[in-house]
């Protein structure tokens, strides 16, 4: 691949999506953007980086979501929906009691595991949270992943990847040979197109965001900018959680660690300090 | 170490997770079936079960109900790992005292995730 190509594909998918391709990962451009190349009948990555210059929005679209990873898997790592179950949501449920609402944004959904895991750890709270209303909103840029989280339909083998069977038998069906996740935890969830680059003010306020392993893909300067417009989108005790490889140390004043928890994320700002409920190390007051 | 009895009556089956379970740090034994699994648990009460369904001499769920009558039959962490994919066998499978279940083709990965969630890891 010729350099000024590398180049150009390289800044069009940070301009569109935030992702840092640096030189030593090109064989990844080789490897995912053949196939879309093969598709439009061109013979291979040249004539695509030729076609993309002239492109319209649809091409640009495609390369940057086969360059985007979707990787996602129910309840990932587990112990931070553990953390979630025994301690986020009881704060919850203690400091929004008067409102009796709360919004929990799954940000880069991909194809869903990750809001339907949330949903599910809900529903099965059941009694509790009855009278409340709870909204779980996750959004990607790919159009593709949303309308794969929208169906809600997974494979076997997607199915088997931190999903506990009594959860599987509970709340999926078996259609042909896909299993579809149940109508009513398909309700609990809304899926919308969304970027991370661009203002989110639009999305509303979130309580607890999780932005897990999204980070990741970005330079410095783009990780910054997105936990800082992320903190303006949560109330001053608001939780974020973040992947087991990520960080906000060096990264952004705007959130600092809870003791203790880790993963999770309070705002910095005055009135999100996570000291505020002594003995349990969360945010969340009143 | 903890230990896993692999119960499958296809040698490759067993190979293949003999190999996953050793790099899991398990030490594993086998049986072909079901009676020869009973058999073993008569003896030395595994602390983890891979349970095949469909086999000779005695299946999978009838090994399982047995099991759970025998004096400390309670302790194993049984997972199921089978072909059948539907969710009638797998109430069944739960009912009968099944932990976790595998429905194959699988790999190292599921069954590593499976038994992490049953705290086998």
């Amino acid at each position: 691949m010729r350099p000024e190509d590398f180049d150009f594909i390289a800044k069009m998918l940070k301009d569109r999506s935030g992702l840092v391709i640096s030189r030593d990962k090109a064989y990844l451009l080789e490897s995912r953007l053949t196939p879309v190349a093969r598709k439009r009948g061109l013979k291979g990555l040249d004539d695509l980086v030729a076609t993309l210059r002239t492109a319209g929005e649809d091409l640009l679209r495609e390369v940057t979501e086969a360059m985007t990873t979707n990787e996602s898997f129910f309840f990932r790592d587990i112990k931070p929906f553990d953390q979630f179950k025994a301690m986020v949501l009881p704060q919850i449920l203690a400091n929004r009691a008067q409102k009796k609402s709360f919004r929990i944004w799954s940000a880069a959904s991909s194809s869903g595991q990750e809001a339907y895991s949330l949903a599910m750890i809900l529903k099965e709270e059941g009694a509790k949270l009855a009278g409340w209303k709870i909204e779980i909103v996750g959004t990607d840029i790919s159009t593709e992943m949303l309308e794969k989280a929208k169906a809600g339909l997974y494979s076997q083998f997607e199915v088997q990847r931190g999903l506990p069977i009594q959860y599987l038998v509970k709340y999926f069906k078996k259609t042909n040979e896909m299993w579809q996740i149940d109508s009513a935890i398909r309700a609990m969830v809304q899926f919308r197109e969304y970027n991370l680059l661009h203002d989110l003010k639009t999305l509303g306020q979130f309580d607890v965001v999780f932005c897990r392993n999204v980070l990741i893909y970005f330079d410095q300067p783009t990780k910054s900018r997105v936990l800082d417009n992320i903190s303006k989108i949560m109330p001053d005790d608001g939780l974020l959680y973040l992947g087991g490889a990520e960080t906000v140390l060096g990264i952004s004043d705007k959130f600092k660690p809870v003791p203790e928890q880790r993963g999770i994320y309070s705002l910095t700002r005055p009135g999100g300090a996570a000291s505020a409920v002594p003995g349990t190390g969360l945010g969340l007051k009143a | 170490m903890k230990s896993c009895l692999i119960v499958d009556d296809s040698k490759v089956i067993r190979m293949v997770a003999k190999k996953i379970l050793h790099e899991l740090t398990f030490s594993t034994a086998e049986a072909e079936d079901g009676q020869q699994a009973l058999d073993y648990c008569k003896g030395t009460m595994p602390d983890a079960v891979l349970l095949d369904w469909n086999m000779p001499v005695m299946n999978g769920i009838d090994f399982l109900r047995e099991l759970r009558k025998l004096p400390g039959g309670e302790h194993p962490v049984v997972v199921f790992c089978t072909t059948e994919n539907d969710i009638e066998h797998i109430q069944e499978a739960i009912t009968a005292g099944a932990n976790e279940y595998i429905m194959k083709p699988f790999d190292s990965e599921i069954l590593q995730a499976k038994f992490s969630q049953v705290g086998l890891l």
